[in-house]
């Protein structure tokens, strides 16, 4: 393990805007685990809500971004309802997501792909929330 | 009674889950409710954008919303998604000072649109407007020695100070109506776990999962049927192919209502 | 020309650095009537005064103005000084350029400005100060407590000792409290009864202690000293003097569906009870609702049964008004309901309990004997998980934003006492911090884990999912980041204390405030930790904020010491700064006698000679004792026939003009 600056320099940008766009206050967490402990989704997470949380805290922003938890986030609002500091982390994992997104080239599900993944039952509206969540 | 709303049925209604409309409208026939479906309705997006700046993505629904205040009637909603996504950008125009005017600003309407309008989901509108009790008297086929358990998925309930739709945790509403119907309500400790929702896109594994959790807990309570108001909590439940293996049938709440009122 | 003299307070750099005391010496130096202004670093320090007493003897000073803190923290210390130097110390005023000036303003050259023109309207009052004598008043040598926990309980013992008469008031049918439910208390795990019961009997048994049970606060009229309560005594149905506490009517009621309050419905009790069997008084009460007799007029079983004849179905309500000198509140806490808490599935599993019903299943008087069961099905737990913080440090609607701060120490109590009697029930505490202060707590709740083995995960608990005869738990353990799932066959929940829902009412009766919790505010969180705004009214114990039993005693000795303190003067200082009425002005409408809320005021004839012809008129009237100096008469009065003694309408004119100057 490599020692990590807290919140280095050229991550404050970043974080910054990620808490605009969530327009939530993550120094309201004071790490209960409370999200993580009734995330449905948890299964598939590398790194659990209350970790996303923390790393924001410290700025280590690049190992949010690697992981799997905000793709495996379904915006269930499990979290949000029972956070005991009223922080709605699915707006948190939706920012982290659109920042990333929202890059030029940076979608993560592009029109092309969309045939391959979906069957003759699947309603419309599991690909225009699939489209609105991962493409911009 | 005599009773009329402005109805939004959004796009999944009019292809893959044509069933949930069909019955809805046959049954609010029958229940003496005019349903008037919006004339230049558009999609509601299916998801509700969380980002503070996110703006476009909401005026879908205020335009039906705006339209149904002008007409002095409550919009009625039946898709789940579609009731979460219309609710809360109602509930942003009534409380949000910066996205209301934005909104306005763009849409031009002849009266600035500040949220007056109400939004029920069809299931408020039987529950609220109608009354369980006055429904159970109009049932035809009571359905008897039916164990039923309700799916209620996320998109009514949560966050619960928007929707303000039942207790998040401990909801009765589909219950009440399955009770009101003659049939026996099974509660189960997941009927408010999420299926996956769009995941089903991307990471059909963790859909996987999580549908099967939900059906070994209707099983081991003994549901032998599952309703639902949102169509892709049916698709998730369905493809998962847990119903089969145990036995447990997927419909809409609305299937369910026609066949007691007797007109299935 | 009067000699006033202008004394400005630094506070070190609470006032000086924020304010330019220079500049204040220099302007105070031009203000009319001024002839001496001076500053020191801490004007209330010994030197500070001796400074202020010094220069009023060599100055010949008539008037002292002290710029400095709020009148509230200092005004009594320099009255006190100038008494001391020769000096009326109503010719003292206070300028407060800290609270209102220096604390508040940032920019130097504004506050700078400010607190001058705070000294001038200061300076402008001075001059039109009167020397005052303050009067004196009686003290009814009685106290009343409100409440019969620990707190109340230990208020009262403490007041009686020191040879003063104490009543009680509780509002339950017997004294004990919370406390009386616990079955044992950190960190020593001594037998809450064996240590609470004895002072029951000692309060009840003692010559100067009354007790009031099943009683409730009507109304408070007076001040310190003088204060007069009326209560409510309701209505017990059962002789108090007759009933010699034998108990064949509660065996013999028939009905027996009532939850029991003292079991936190964990067992139902009979319409005619006696909350516990060491209550005090050992009289039952019937409970009206419950009872077949006063619902259907049939029954009536108890009154045939009971050896003593005691049973009165027509007791009714009584009203008892008596005078006290000093109120001690201590009416105690309670712990929130958990019906928003669905997650948990309190309210629909009954092996879901509160850490209060876990005292009662483990209490050897409790329901099950002392024997760990499971409510639903009385069978042996093999896991109990406790899940601490239930609505504690909650920003949410359904907590409290606060610490509980009795929660991690029963907690780990509770563990203890399970893995001490069962060393094979295994047991698990979510925590998000453990917070153990106090004197062998952490050394307690160390034992517990290093000991006692019970598994501590810090994290919490997001959902319970009845699951046949378990209880999934899932929860989390944030250091490592594993989701955790634990088949339990118990749950207990630390429920978020909270104020009494009657508190903030009580408060209201009492003019004491409340916060924004409903817990009762102490006059200073620091140095004034048992008074409250108002003078004789003290608090002790819960429903101060969250506490524990040490903590609790502790609070109520204090208050007790407080009350002796007030109760051991034969006379109080009155304060002189009262309505006054000018006779010769005032019309006789007497509408000052509606406004005045102590009943100060009545009217009185009086005969003058007007030109030789001798004619009658009716005035109003102040009585010196009652007035309380609010000034809700002076406004009230049309032609401007009433002041305020120490704040006439000139003085604050007089301050107003300066300030706008």
């Amino acid at each position: 393990m490599t020692r990590v600056k807290v919140i280095p320099e050229n991550k404050k940008n970043i974080i910054d805007k990620i808490i605009e766009m969530s327009g939530e206050n993550i120094r309201d967490c004071m790490q209960c685990g409370k999200c993580s402990a009734g995330c449905p989704a948890s299964d598939g997470m590398d790194l659990l809500p209350h970790q996303v949380i923390r790393l924001l805290q410290l700025g280590q922003i690049d190992r949010i971004v690697e992981s799997k938890s905000i793709w495996n986030c379904a915006s269930c609002f499990t979290c949000a309802q029972r956070c005991p500091r009223n922080i709605d982390i699915a707006n948190i994992m939706e920012a982290i997501r659109l920042t990333i997104i929202r890059c030029v080239g940076n979608s993560r599900l592009k029109a092309d792909d969309v045939p391959s993944k979906v069957d003759c039952k699947m309603p419309q509206q599991a690909i225009v929330s699939g489209f609105r969540k991962y493409n911009k | 009674m005599n009773m009329k709303y402005s109805y939004y049925p959004g796009c999944t209604l009019k292809t893959k889950a044509q069933d949930l409309e069909k019955f809805a409208l046959d049954s609010a026939k029958t229940l003496g409710v005019a349903l008037q479906e919006q004339k230049e309705w558009q999609c509601c997006g299916a998801v509700y954008p969380l980002a503070t700046d996110e703006i476009a993505t909401k005026l879908s629904s205020v335009r039906s919303l705006a339209e149904a205040y002008q007409k002095g009637e409550k919009l009625v909603t039946l898709c789940a998604a579609c009731h979460h996504v219309i609710k809360r950008v109602n509930e942003d125009m009534k409380h949000k000072e910066d996205i209301r005017k934005k909104v306005n600003n763009y849409l031009q309407l002849p009266n600035d649109y500040e949220g007056e309008c109400e939004v029920i989901h069809y299931l408020e509108m039987l529950r609220d407007e109608i009354g369980f009790e006055s429904l159970a008297q109009k049932v035809k086929k009571p359905l008897k020695n039916r164990k039923i358990g309700a799916y209620y998925g996320c998109l009514l309930l949560r966050p619960s100070k928007v929707m303000k739709f039942d207790d998040p945790e401990n909801p009765s509403i589909i219950e009440d109506f399955i009770k009101a119907l003659g049939a026996t309500p099974i509660i189960y400790p997941y009927r408010t776990e999420c299926c996956g929702g769009y995941l089903a896109i991307d990471q059909k594994d963790v859909v996987e999962k999580m549908t099967q959790n939900i059906f070994e807990s209707a099983s081991k309570y003994g549901v032998e049927e599952i309703v639902t108001a949102c169509p892709l909590c049916k698709y998730n439940l369905e493809i998962s192919g847990f119903g089969d293996e145990n036995n447990i049938s997927i419909s809409y709440f609305t299937e369910l209502l026609a066949e007691a009122l007797g007109v299935k | 020309m009067q000699r006033i003299g202008v004394f400005v307070c630094w506070c070190g750099t609470n006032i000086a650095g924020t304010v330019n005391i220079e500049k204040v010496i220099a302007a105070a130096g031009e203000m009319p009537g001024v002839v001496y202004a001076k500053d020191y670093q801490y004007m209330c320090s010994a030197v500070g005064q001796n400074l202020v007493k010094n220069t009023i003897k060599e100055q010949k000073l008539d008037r002292v103005v002290i710029a400095s803190c709020s009148p509230r923290m200092h005004e009594a210390t320099f009255r006190k000084t100038a008494k001391v130097a020769g000096l009326n110390p109503y010719l003292v005023e206070v300028a407060n350029i800290r609270e209102h000036c220096s604390w508040i303003h940032k920019n130097k050259e504004e506050a700078t400005k400010k607190a001058i023109a705070l000294t001038r309207a200061a300076v402008a009052k001075v001059a039109l100060n009167t020397a005052l004598i303050a009067g004196e008043i009686g003290v009814e040598s009685r106290a009343l407590v409100i409440g019969g926990g620990i707190a109340g309980i230990q208020t009262a013992l403490d007041i009686a000792e020191a040879g003063y008469e104490v009543d009680i008031i509780e509002k339950s049918p017997s004294i004990g409290g919370k406390m009386a439910q616990i079955d044992k208390t950190f960190p020593t795990l001594d037998c809450s009864a064996c240590i609470l019961t004895p002072k029951m009997v000692d309060v009840s048994t003692h010559p100067n202690i009354n007790i009031y049970t099943y009683s409730e606060l009507e109304n408070v009229k007076g001040y310190v000293g003088n204060f007069e309560v009326t209560m409510n005594q309701r209505a017990r149905s059962v002789n108090m003097e007759k009933c010699i506490g034998c108990g064949i009517c509660t065996d013999k009621c028939p009905s027996k569906k009532a939850k029991s309050e003292f079991e936190e419905g964990l067992r139902n009790r009979s319409a005619i009870y006696t909350p516990f069997p060491q209550a005090i008084p050992n009289v039952p009460v019937i409970d009206r609702e419950a009872c077949i007799k006063f619902k259907t007029g049939k029954c009536g079983l108890c009154e045939t049964v009971c050896p003593a004849g005691a049973i009165e179905f027509s007791q009714e309500d009584t009203k008892i008004t008596k005078k006290y000198g000093a109120i001690v509140v201590a009416i105690g806490y309670d712990i929130i309901a958990l019906d928003k808490f669905g997650e948990y599935a309190y309210t629909n599993h009954q092996d879901v309990i509160t850490s209060l019903e876990f005292e009662r299943l483990t209490n050897a008087a409790g329901p099950t004997g002392g024997k760990l069961v499971r409510p639903s099905d009385h069978k042996k737990p093999k896991k109990v998980v406790f899940v601490q913080c239930v609505g504690s440090r909650d920003k949410t609607e359904r907590g409290k934003t606060y610490c509980s701060k009795i929660c991690c120490m029963y907690t780990a109590k509770h563990a203890m006492l399970i893995r001490d009697k069962y060393p094979d029930i295994e047991t698990y505490v979510f925590y998000i911090d453990v917070r153990t202060p106090g004197k062998n707590f952490d050394e307690f709740h160390r034992r517990a884990v290093e000991e006692y083995g019970v598994n501590y995960i810090k994290g919490m608990v997001g959902k319970i999912f009845p699951d046949g005869e378990k209880l999934q738990v899932h929860g989390v353990d944030a250091l490592t980041g594993d989701t955790i799932k634990i088949d339990a066959d118990m749950v207990v929940l630390a429920a978020a204390t909270k104020a009494k829902e009657d508190a903030e009412d009580l408060g209201r009766k009492l003019s004491i405030s409340t916060d924004t919790n409903n817990f009762f505010t102490e006059a200073h969180p620091k140095l004034k930790p048992v008074e409250t705004h108002c003078a004789g009214i003290y608090l002790a114990g819960a429903c101060q904020g969250p506490k524990d039993i040490p903590e609790t005693v502790a609070q109520a000795s204090g208050a007790a010491a407080k009350a002796i303190g007030l109760l051991s003067k034969d006379k109080l200082v009155n304060n002189p700064c009262i309505s006054e009425v000018d006779e010769k002005i005032c019309s006789g409408c007497l509408a000052c006698t509606k406004i005045c809320p102590y009943d100060a005021i009545t009217s009185k004839v009086i005969t003058f000679n007007d030109h030789g012809k001798i004619t009658k008129r009716v005035v109003a009237q102040v009585n010196k004792a009652l007035c309380q100096g609010c000034g809700g008469c002076t406004v009230a009065c049309r032609p401007g026939a009433i002041d305020i003694k120490g704040f006439t309408n000139k003085q604050i004119l007089a301050e107003v003009d300066a300030l706008c100057r």
